[in-house]
Formats: C-alpha cells, structure tokens, sequence
C-alpha cells in the first residue's frame, strides 16, 4: 500500500515546489487555461516550452553520464490519440489540468475542487473499463516506448538544441518592446 | 510578488526535474496517483468487482501496482505547495464561478460545479487512455523527447482550441 519513507519524501518535497511554482506562474487560474486555447493568453505556452527546454538539458545530460534512464510511455496511437483529443475537450470546460487543478485547489478556487472529484470519477471509470479499453488502446498500432532520435536516428542533442533556440527565441520576440497602441 | 514572470517559473520547474530525475529516478507526472487512488478505492470498496478486474494483476505483473508512492505524495505537495504560495502572496480566489464563464453561461453555481465535474472526469479519462497529462505527456515526456508525448501534446492543444472557440467564441477572447 506505500512505498518506502524516503521516496514519500522526496515526492512531497517536490510537490511542494511544484505547487509553489504553478501558482507563481499564474497557470493555476482559469481565465489563464482558457485564455491560452481562445489563443489570447500564452503564459501556458512560455511555461511549458521553458520548462522542456531547461528539463531537457540536465536530463539528456544526465542519460547520457549513465544517472538516469527514460520514463516515457509508449505510442499506442488509440490512446494516446483518443486520450489526447477527450483531454483536451475537458481540460477546455474545466478550466484546470490535474497539476494545475490540485494547485487552484490550493488556491481556494472552488470549481478546482469539485473538478478534482470529477477526475477522480474518470480515473475510477477507466479502471472499472480497463479489460475493454484495451483494443481502443493498442488497436490503432502501438509502436512502443519510442523517442524522436531513436526513430530519426539523430543524435537527442540535436533536438534538445533546437527546442533551446525555439524557447529563447519566443523568449526575445513574445517579450520585445512594442510600440503603444494608437 | 504575486506571481513571477512564466519563464522563471518554466526555468524552475525544468530544473525541477532535474532534481526528481536524479532524485528519485521518477518524471513529474499527477494523473497516474488518479488512477492509483481510483483503484484502490475499487478494492477497498468493491473488493468482489476488484478480483474480476484483470486491471490488477496486470498493473501487478507490469511492477506498478496501485500505491501510495512518490507520485501521490508530490500530488499533495502540490496542493500544499499552491496553498502556501497563495496564502504568503496574498492571492487566494475562493471563487465558484470565473467570470469568463459568467460572462457566457451566468451566475448559476451548479451549472458551473457540473460542467467542472464533467470536463474533470472526461480529462482524465483522457488522460488515462494516453497514459499521461500535461505534466507526465507535456513536460516530462516532450523534453525526453517521446513519440507518445508531442503525439499528445499537439493533439490536446488543437482540441482544447477547438473546445474552447466552441464554448465562448470569438467574442469569449476579449473577456478572458
């Protein structure tokens, strides 16, 4: 039923500074999710590419010296898919994602919470629908637990340069100075 | 300060995983502690209908049984991490209903409180089928570079897109 004491530490102590960073980035606000699909407010955007391209650096790194190893899931087209597009629709009329959802909650937001009861809803159906979901799933071609580089036959550094120059990129000209609007 | 500019804020949670990489060896990832607790609640209250479920010895043969593990716990240090951030800045909004979904669907809190149900059960249920969410899929999956991940990614931002122009319009956009 729990995992060793250390381990729970270690994810308490990291939920903490994850929780603290999402709701100083705003992206534990409603009108900032919806925003960012009306294509208005693009803090989700910045928050996330930033973090993708500082991650990306320690971790390839880190892979690379032998003291870490990927974590990722396979490409089951089905669910990912599937999974993707009903996501998206409901991240849309919630609001919140599951991060950022437990973070509103924090937040003292009270849709966040009831959301959050909802998701619990959707995990109990999937495990309850499991045996059934499985040809959605894998039905489409599943073509494993495969990355970008494995399947380009690049180097991972190649990506991991040019999602750096992207970010620094929408960095310079998302924030350039314009002028005032007449 | 209130809030701190999002690049900062995508700096830190980069390095962040630097941290649960060589810390713990684990991704940040949230939806998979939904799952853990969905099933266990399925045991624990339905045992008979838990030993039908091939869910279980599945997860068991996989090494991943259902648990309270590092994942769950950094799920409430979110919670906890938000609350504290909040509370110290000054910037808790106990509200039921955002005013961008006032300004389309009015004030009715239940209407507001099924919609949040719904669209939260639906997401991650999503979720679930893909094997990740915006932080298992968005962040820790795309800066590993998996397949999976930017599949995901860019499927979720075009039907978020899509679901939000439906749901407010245009016009929604000068109301957010």
């Amino acid at each position: 039923m729990f995992d060793l004491p250390l381990n729970l530490v270690l994810g308490l102590l990291s939920g903490i500074a994850f929780g603290i960073l999402l709701q100083k980035g705003r992206v534990a606000k409603y009108h900032v999710i919806v925003g960012q699909f009306l294509l208005k407010d693009w803090t989700v955007l910045k928050v996330m590419l930033t973090a993708v391209a500082v991650g990306a650096i320690g971790v390839w790194a880190m892979i690379g010296m032998g003291m870490a190893t990927l974590s990722i899931q396979p490409a089951a087209f089905g669910g990912v898919l599937v999974g993707a597009v009903l996501f998206g629709c409901g991240m849309a009329i919630f609001g919140y994602c599951p991060g950022t959802g437990v973070a509103a909650c924090g937040e003292g937001r009270r849709d966040a919470m009831v959301g959050v009861v909802g998701m619990l809803g959707g995990a109990l159906l999937y495990v309850a629908a499991f045996p059934t979901l499985q040809g959605l799933i894998t039905g489409w071609g599943d073509a494993g637990k495969v990355t970008l580089p494995q399947l380009t036959g690049m180097s991972p550094w190649l990506y991991v340069i040019a999602i750096g120059v992207i970010a620094l990129l929408v960095r310079v000209f998302a924030e350039r100075p314009r002028p005032a609007a007449p | 300060m209130k809030s701190w500019s999002p690049y900062v804020v995508g700096a830190g949670i980069g390095v962040l995983s630097w941290f649960t990489f060589a810390s713990a060896g684990h991704p940040l990832g949230v939806s998979t502690s939904f799952e853990n607790t969905a099933a266990l609640t399925e045991r624990a209250v339905a045992p008979q209908v838990a030993q039908n479920n091939p869910y279980f010895a599945e997860k068991a043969a996989e090494g991943k049984p259902p648990k309270i593990n590092w994942q769950w716990m950094l799920v409430l240090g979110i919670f906890g991490g938000a609350w504290l951030s909040a509370r110290l800045g000054n910037d808790r909004t106990p509200q039921s209903v955002p005013p961008l979904w006032r300004w389309r669907f009015g004030e009715n809190v239940g209407k507001r409180f099924a919609a949040a149900f719904a669209g939260g059960a639906l997401m991650m249920f999503g979720a679930r089928l893909a094997q990740g969410c915006t932080s298992g899929h968005g962040i820790s999956g795309t800066l590993q570079l998996a397949l999976s991940s930017w599949i995901f990614v860019v499927g979720l931002f075009a039907s978020g897109a899509v679901m939000a122009f439906l749901l407010f319009g245009k016009e929604g956009r000068s109301h957010v």
